[in-house]
This record gives structure tokens, sequence and C-alpha cells, in this order.
């Protein structure tokens, strides 16, 4: 066996049979990143004292025989996730100096297990973007291919793992954010049912859309992983009270007899061709394991990208207010007045992208134009819903592409935020019909991993995991490291 | 009010809660702490931290729609009024627009206790308080976010008010509500109890409203009622020299009594209002609001009618007794006791009232719980003491906190029924008193009650004055 074990479920053994302590195994991943964070980015804070010293409680607490299966793992989060007494930046200058005082409900969980934060994840700035170009850190490179993104907005959270960096990270997923860096780093990326993971803590950019999920390198750690986290929380009001199931327990289940659809809206003209052979690919495995593959439609995905834009960036407009320089973050002052300084500080403090998206969702929610953007965006979002609920009345999952293509150039799309803005075409339907999906490798673009996406009904996070184990079992994508690993 | 122009005046009147906790965290509410002192992420408005509404602001909300004669929502939303101001830790405040949680109200005001006139109640909504900014100092302004994310309704009526009184009693009557209600500690001067003025003017006859301004920061109902007429003579005159009433926000300055221009409508606010979803809609059921209905109070409205109607007491004695909830409360408890209303009535309002008022106490502090008053009365209907030496007792037990009959023994306070005795006092006083017996008999009879009173004084007033007037009047007339 390599070390460290490259999956938590052999770590955990390991730690449990003292044949590793959780110090050695920290100690390890701080000097991996120590070594290729200079190449890829993918940390904007490690915590590597608090780390060392969560490791050593972690192995008092395995001593005992008595450990949660996350006791002592190292594991790092997107910097969207507020950690007490640790800086949590979101990805952007005007919070650049910001020591949250306080821990998101879903790291707290993790924490309670005793697992070993690592450090904060590189990531687009308030998590808005699709190839981690937008942070005030710098772009994080992708370990496939370092002049590559490795997706957006939760970059470092994918890259991390694929840099082999940290064994399991957390990232959100507001419009593809998960889902799309993980098939850009090749890793297993899970985006939860609306409602299935707190978001109390996560610092806000769509709150209507945001949801926490695992990235890992399996989809038993990602299944791991979300059980830990998922779960009502009374400080989370969009938080549904409904009981989290064992997901490892029927993880092998299988798909045979499964309906599987085809959303023909996502088979289009403009797919990359090595992505549309793998997702092919893919179906035919589906196939030979016994699951029933028919075609399905999504009318309304045409209009998904408009209505994520209007409603995303309404949401956000009222979301980012709170950062005016009053009472924590960035304070630019040169002139005396209180408009001053709002303007001042926010000019600085926010990028040229969350700026864009102030802007547009600002104009969206205005007097005289309210009803023509906002409400119209609603209704909308309600017809999309309604196109994956009849879905699903006819399959019990869908299977698409993450994306169009495979990780694109850095530096690539940074002039065209339209042309960026469609690499999420797949995902934010998703996103705005609140169920759950996941990405996992399904094949190779010359060096770069391809991602495919299954998506659930509402709430039926196990038998996705159960649809994707089956795929990971039969194939052996998610074994192959990135180079730089 | 006006001779020329009709006044049309409606209320925004923003009702702090007594919830122990804030609307959407967990913090104390305490008014006068140190300066954000009770905060936490959520009510700081720190990134990630998110809302959770309060049930029992909710249920106050109930109360007070119920209260109102509204019809409470089965679904509401909370959303979002975005602006920027220091004192606004998000940048919005969460509110509601669209559907508030109580709608189509309506209060009856009685002037004068003429006809009751009916004021419309547009809806009742619920929002959180911003802190507060403290100006001055050489560092600047510096902001306190202890009162940020307190519980307020917002009680929207609709323009009905005709006068700057109708405006006043409207005002009182709903501060009575919500004080009744035990959902306001109704501190004006604490901003508990805040209202902003929309007054207009329109020619007699005239259906379409005029324009409006809208008066901000009064925080006493004489204050309302000086800006209000301040604002209607302003008005009055632009109109008298053909001018127009421009839309605008108006501050009320105290201290001049006048009201200037804040801001006007071009420098109006977009607040771009949309549903907050970081909430869930409010959804309340049937049982939820039968079972608030079924712990309200009786209200001041019913109370005045229950003592005008049933007891018979007289309006302004019901209006009196009815203005307070525990002064009310006071009064039930004695005439549940003591079952003479008026006699009740003329002792809580001229003796409790009185009292507390000189001690500058209020009745839940009353030394003086409505048992002992009503023992107090009894002996005075069973002619124990007279009313005067009642009040004595009144004093005595008020400063000792003993019981009626302890100190009307202590204190040999009992009446002298004791025709014998009282027959002797009477001799002694015609005796002294030849020339005024002289003026009775020779028909005057009003010198009967300087007899009376001479007797009185000389048993101390604890002769039984009915007992002295017979005895005199047998003595005074069989001389004759």
């Amino acid at each position: 066996m390599s070390f460290p074990p490259t999956s938590i479920t052999q770590l955990h053994q390991q730690l449990r049979s003292g044949r590793l302590s959780a110090v050695e195994v920290t100690r390890h991943f701080l000097q991996r990143i120590e070594q290729t964070n200079p190449q890829v980015n993918a940390f904007i804070t490690v915590c590597a004292e608090q780390a060392l010293q969560a490791a050593a409680a972690a192995d008092r607490q395995l001593a005992t025989g008595e450990a949660p299966p996350l006791c002592g793992i190292p594991l790092a989060v997107k910097d969207i996730f507020n950690t007490e007494g640790l800086a949590t930046s979101c990805g952007s200058r005007i919070l650049h100096n910001y020591i949250s005082p306080y821990d998101a409900t879903a790291f707290a969980r993790l924490k309670q297990q005793g697992a070993v934060l690592l450090g904060k994840l590189n990531m687009d700035e308030f998590a808005m973007g699709s190839s981690n170009e937008n942070s005030a850190s710098g772009p994080v490179h992708n370990p496939w291919d370092l002049q590559r993104v490795p997706g957006g907005s939760s970059g470092g959270s994918a890259a991390a793992l694929a840099a082999s960096q940290a064994l399991a990270t957390l990232g959100t997923d507001t419009g593809g954010s998960i889902r799309q860096p993980a098939a850009f780093c090749g890793v297993v990326g899970v985006k939860p049912t609306y409602g299935r993971v707190s978001r109390y803590g996560v610092i806000a950019y769509a709150s209507s859309l945001d949801q926490v999920g695992p990235l890992a390198n399996t989809v038993a750690d990602a299944a791991l992983l979300l059980g830990a986290i998922a779960g009502y929380d009374a400080a989370d009001s969009t938080s549904v009270d409904c009981p989290v199931p064992d997901y490892l327990a029927d993880l092998n289940a299988g798909v045979k007899g499964l309906k599987i659809g085809l959303p023909q809206e996502y088979f289009i003209e403009g797919l990359a061709p090595a992505v549309k052979q793998a997702v092919a690919a893919a179906i035919e495995v589906y196939r030979s394991l016994g699951a029933e593959i028919v075609e399905v439609s999504l009318p309304r995905t045409a209009y998904a990208i408009a209505c994520y834009y209007l409603i995303a960036t309404a949401e956000a407009s009222s979301n980012l207010a709170r950062y005016d320089g009053v009472r924590f973050g960035l304070r630019e002052q040169q002139d005396g007045g209180l408009l001053q300084m709002y303007e001042q500080s926010r000019a600085a403090g926010f990028g040229a992208e969350v700026k864009r998206r102030i802007m547009l969702g600002t104009y969206a929610l205005s007097s005289g134009y309210y009803d023509a953007y906002y409400l119209k965006a609603q209704k909308v979002r309600t017809l999309i819903r309604e196109d994956f609920n009849r879905a699903f009345e006819q399959v019990d999952l869908l299977l698409t592409p993450v994306a169009p293509t495979t990780a694109f150039a850095l530096g690539e799309k940074t002039d065209d935020p339209l042309h960026m803005y469609l690499s999420d075409i797949f995902t934010v339907p998703v996103n705005l019909a609140g169920t759950c999906a996941l990405s996992l490798p399904c094949g190779r673009d010359g060096q770069l991993p391809v991602g495919l996406q299954l998506i659930g009904k509402p709430f039926a996070e196990a038998q996705l995991l159960q649809a994707a184990q089956a795929f990971e079992s039969a194939t052996d994508w998610h074994l192959q490291r990135a180079p730089l690993a | 009010m006006h001779s020329r122009y009709e006044v049309v005046i409606g209320l925004e009147v923003h009702v702090q809660l007594t919830t122990k906790t804030k609307i959407f965290c967990g913090c104390a509410t305490a008014f006068g702490r140190q300066p954000n002192s009770q905060t936490c992420p959520v009510c700081l408005g720190l990134p990630g931290a998110l809302p959770v509404l309060n049930q029992q602001a909710v249920e106050y909300a109930i109360r007070a729609g119920l209260a109102t004669h509204c019809t409470i929502a089965p679904r509401s939303i909370f959303a979002r009024k975005n602006y920027f101001y220091p004192d606004l830790p998000k940048g919005y405040q969460i509110s509601q627009f669209e559907l508030p949680v109580c709608e189509h109200g309506w209060l009856d005001i009685d002037l004068n206790h003429k006809e009751p006139k009916r004021i419309g109640i547009t809806r009742i909504h619920m929002e959180e308080d911003a802190g507060k900014l403290l100006h001055g100092g050489t560092a600047g302004s510096r902001v306190d976010l202890n009162r940020a994310c307190t519980p307020l309704l917002e009680v929207v009526s609709e323009p009905d008010m005709r006068s700057a009184d109708e405006a006043i009693e409207y005002l009182k009557q709903l501060h009575q509500i919500v004080m009744y209600l035990g959902i306001c500690d109704g501190n004006l001067e604490e901003g508990s109890f805040r209202c902003d003025a929309n007054v207009s003017l329109r020619p007699f006859g005239q259906a379409e409203l005029g324009t409006r301004a809208e008066l901000k920061n009064i925080n006493s109902f004489r204050f309302i009622k000086q800006a209000i007429e301040y604002e209607v003579e302003r008005q009055a005159d632009i109109l008298d020299e053909g001018g127009k009433i421009i839309q605008e926000t108006r501050l009320f300055d105290a201290d001049s009594g006048t009201t200037r221009s804040m801001r006007g409508k071009e420098e109006a606010h977009d607040y771009r209002y949309f549903p907050d979803p970081d909430l869930v809609p409010l959804v309340i059921d049937a049982a939820w609001i039968e079972g608030v209905r079924a712990e309200l109070p009786e209200l001041p409205e019913a109370k005045r009618q229950r003592y005008i109607e049933q007891l018979g007491l007289p309006a302004y004695d019901a209006g009196v007794l009815a203005a307070e909830r525990a002064v009310a409360e006071y009064f039930d408890a004695l005439v549940a006791l003591h079952p003479q209303a008026k006699i009740c009535s003329n002792w809580v309002m001229g003796e409790v009232l009185r009292a507390l008022k000189e001690k500058e106490s209020s009745i839940s502090a009353c030394p003086l719980p409505p048992a002992a008053l009503a023992s107090l009365l009894q002996r005075i209907d069973d002619n124990t003491i007279s009313n005067k030496i009642a009040k004595q007792v009144f004093e005595a037990m008020w400063q000792s906190g003993a019981g009626a009959d302890e100190i009307i023994d202590q204190q040999g306070l009992k009446q002298v029924s004791d025709s014998g005795a009282i027959e002797g006092l009477v001799d002694e006083i015609l005796a002294a008193n030849s020339a005024q017996v002289e003026q009775y008999r020779g028909g005057n009879e009003k010198v009967l009650g300087f007899f009376v009173g001479q007797v009185m004084r000389a048993s101390k007033g604890k002769a039984n004055p009915a007992l002295v007037n017979q005895i005199l009047q047998n003595k005074l007339g069989s001389r004759s």
C-alpha cells in the first residue's frame, strides 16, 4: 500500500490499527502542500500549527479505540467557509484581513469528528467564476496541466485533491462550482439537494442556489463526507429536516434495472468530441451493468443560463452589500465622507467579475425592471424545475456531460464573460431545480480528465452515489493520478 | 381642523416588540447596555451568518393583528429592503413587502364620546430594527448594534384621519392595545413606539388625495400633534399662494416645533425589495391563530363598553379605568369583591391613582391589593366607619401595609352609633352655640350643617353622621 493511502476509508483503518499516526500523515500532507503549492496555488491559507495540534488530539482519540471515521483525516475547505480564528477571505481583497470568529456548520461537523484542517482553499472571488481566475490570491493551476484552469469556483478544492495535497475537501456549488472543477481535475464532486447541507457560516453568493458539498478521490469517500456534513441545522432556515441515510450502507447496490435518462438538450453541437466520446462510453458501461437507458427531454434548458445570471446576480447584489468597510474587511478612505468610504472600499476591494455581477443584479432588481427580469427569471426557474420533475417521472437518474469541454487554457476565456458563462450550461439547471447531482471521472481528452454528471431526484443522494459507485467499480479512471501527483 | 382644506393623515407606527431575544438571532434585546455587548455574527451581519425567525415575535404579530381586526395571512414572505447605511449591518433590512403577516384591519376611535369613527389599518408587517449611530467626538461616528435586529411591527393605517386630534386618538388607542397585549413597553422616548405621519391637504369635496409629506422623528404624542398642525399650516400657506406641495420626507424639530425637508422624491431610495432567500415563507395555520385568539386579554375598547353598559359607569370613568391594563385589572378585581362599581371607580380613580401619582409609582407596585381595598370599602358599607375616616384608614394602610380592621381597631376609628353618647355631644354643642340655635329656630335651616360639623369634630369624626343629623333635628325641633 502506498503512503499515504488515497482514500479516507483506507487511512481510517490504518490510523485505527496504529500503523500510521494522524500527526505523521498530517506532516506528510503539509510537506506536500509546501512542495507543490507554488505551482498549483490551491491553498490561500495553510494552518500547519493548528493542523498538527488537531492531529495530535486525533491520535489521542484514536488511541481510545473510539474514533469516528473522519478522526485524524487531513482535509481542507474552500475559503468561503468561516473557520474560527482563521483568515476567511472568500478569494477577495475586501476580506484580505478578515479573521472569522465562528465556524460554518458543515466544517464544524467535520471538526467535531476530529478531522484535521490543513488550510483554506483558493476559489473564484465570492464563488463567482468558472475558472478560478477571479481570485485575489491569483489563479489556481490544474495539476494535470499547469497551463490550464482547474475550473471554478471551487478550483482550489478540486486541484488540491488532484495534487494530493489533501485527502478530501469541501466546496460550494451555485451553478456548477463543485462539479465542473471536479470534472476538470478528475475527482468526484457532489452537489447535494438544496437544503441537504447547512449553509450557515458559508459566505453567501446566491442564497437560493448555494449548496455545500464534498470533493474526494472516490465515491465512497464522498459518500462518507456527505453523511458527515448533511442534515438539518436550526441555524439555517432553508436546511431541510429530513433524515440522513447511511450513504455507505448500500453503496454497492448496483444499477441493475435502474432507469437512466439522457436529456437530448445536453447532447448538442459544440460538445467537444472527446467529451462526447467519453460520455458515450460511460453510457455503454451503465448499459452493460444492467441499467436501462432512455432518452428524455428538458425543454427549457436553453433558458437556464439567462435565468441563472438574473437570479444569482440579483441575490449577490444584496448579499455583498455588507462589505461596506464599516465593521470589517478593507476600508479605503482618502476623503472624509461616508459615501466616499463606501465607494472607495468597494472599488478597491472587489474584482471585475464581482463588480459586473453586482451591477447586473442591482439592475435586475431595480424599480421598473424587477418584473421584466427578476420576476420573469423566477417564473422560468419554476418551469425548469417542472422539466426535471417530469423527467423524474420517467427515469431514476439523468446522465449528462459536466461541461462542454475539458479544462481550458488559463486566460483563454477571461476576456469573454459570456463565453465563460456558457461553460456552466450543463450544471446550472440542477441548481435552479434545487436537486442533487455529482461529477465523476469518466475518461480522458489526451492528458485532461473528462467528467460525467449524474443528476438525481431531490434528496435521492443515496441512489445517486450507488450509481456512481457502480461506474467507479467497473472502471479505473479514479485511480489515475495527475502527473504532478 | 382647517377651514379651507380637508386634512388627510395616514400613520405608520413602529412598535418595538418586547421579546426577550432578537427577531433573527438569540441575542438579548435589553435597552441601555454597553454598546455592541448584545451582538452575534447574525445581527452584526458577518459573512455567512443566516437569520432564523423568532416564533415569539410571530405570535406577538398575530396578537396585534387579531386585536386590530386584521386578517392573518396563512402565508407571508420576508423581503429584503436594500440600502446602505452604517447602522444597517447587512446593507439590507429584513422586512415584509408584498405579503405582510396582517392586513385589512381597523380601529374605532371615539373623539369626545360621540359617534365612533373607523380608521382602516392597511397592514401590519414584521421587520428588524437597525442599530444606532453615536455621533460626536474627535474619533468620528461610532456604531452600536445592540438594537440591530430587534423585532418591530410596522402598523400602517389608511389615510383616514382628518385632524391632528383624530391622529392622536388613533395613536393612543393603538398604544393602549399594544400595551394591553403585552407586546410592547410603549416607551415613546426610548423609541419603543415610533410614529411617522403622512400629511396632505385637498380642497373639500375633492376625491383625489393631495401630495403628501412624510413627517419623521416624532417621539411624543404632543410632538405628533405639533408636527401635524405645523405641517397643515405650512401646506395651506403654499396652496393659498398657488404653490405646489413637493412629495418629500420632513424631519420634525422639537425645539422649534417645525418640520424641515430631509429628502425629496428624486432622492428617494430604490429599495430593490425582493423575497429574502435565507428565510422560508412564514406559514401560520388556523390552529395557531385560534390558540393566540383564545389567550387574548379583554381589550380596552371592550372594557370601556362593558364598564358603561354592564356596570353603569360614566364614559369618563370607563375611559380612565380602561386606559391601562393593570389599572383595569385592579378595578375588575376590586369590583368582583365589592360589587358597587361607582364606589369602586371613585376609589380607584380618586385615591389609588392619586396616591400612585404622588409617589410616582405604578399600579403594579401598589401596596394595597384589591382585596385590602375591598375590605376597607366593606367597612364603609356596614357603617363601621364613615367615608371620611375611610380615607384616613386608606392612608394608614398604604403606609403600613396593615389591614383595614386592624387600623380601625388600633386607632379607635370605629364609628360611634351609640345615640346616648351622641346626644351628650349634641347637647354640649347646642349649649355652647345659642346664637346659632336661635338662627335655626328662626327658620335658617342651613345652620344645621354647622352643627353637624361641630359634633363630628367633637367626636373626632367617629360619630355616625346619619345619627348625628337625626338627633340634632330632634333636639332642635323639640324645643321649638
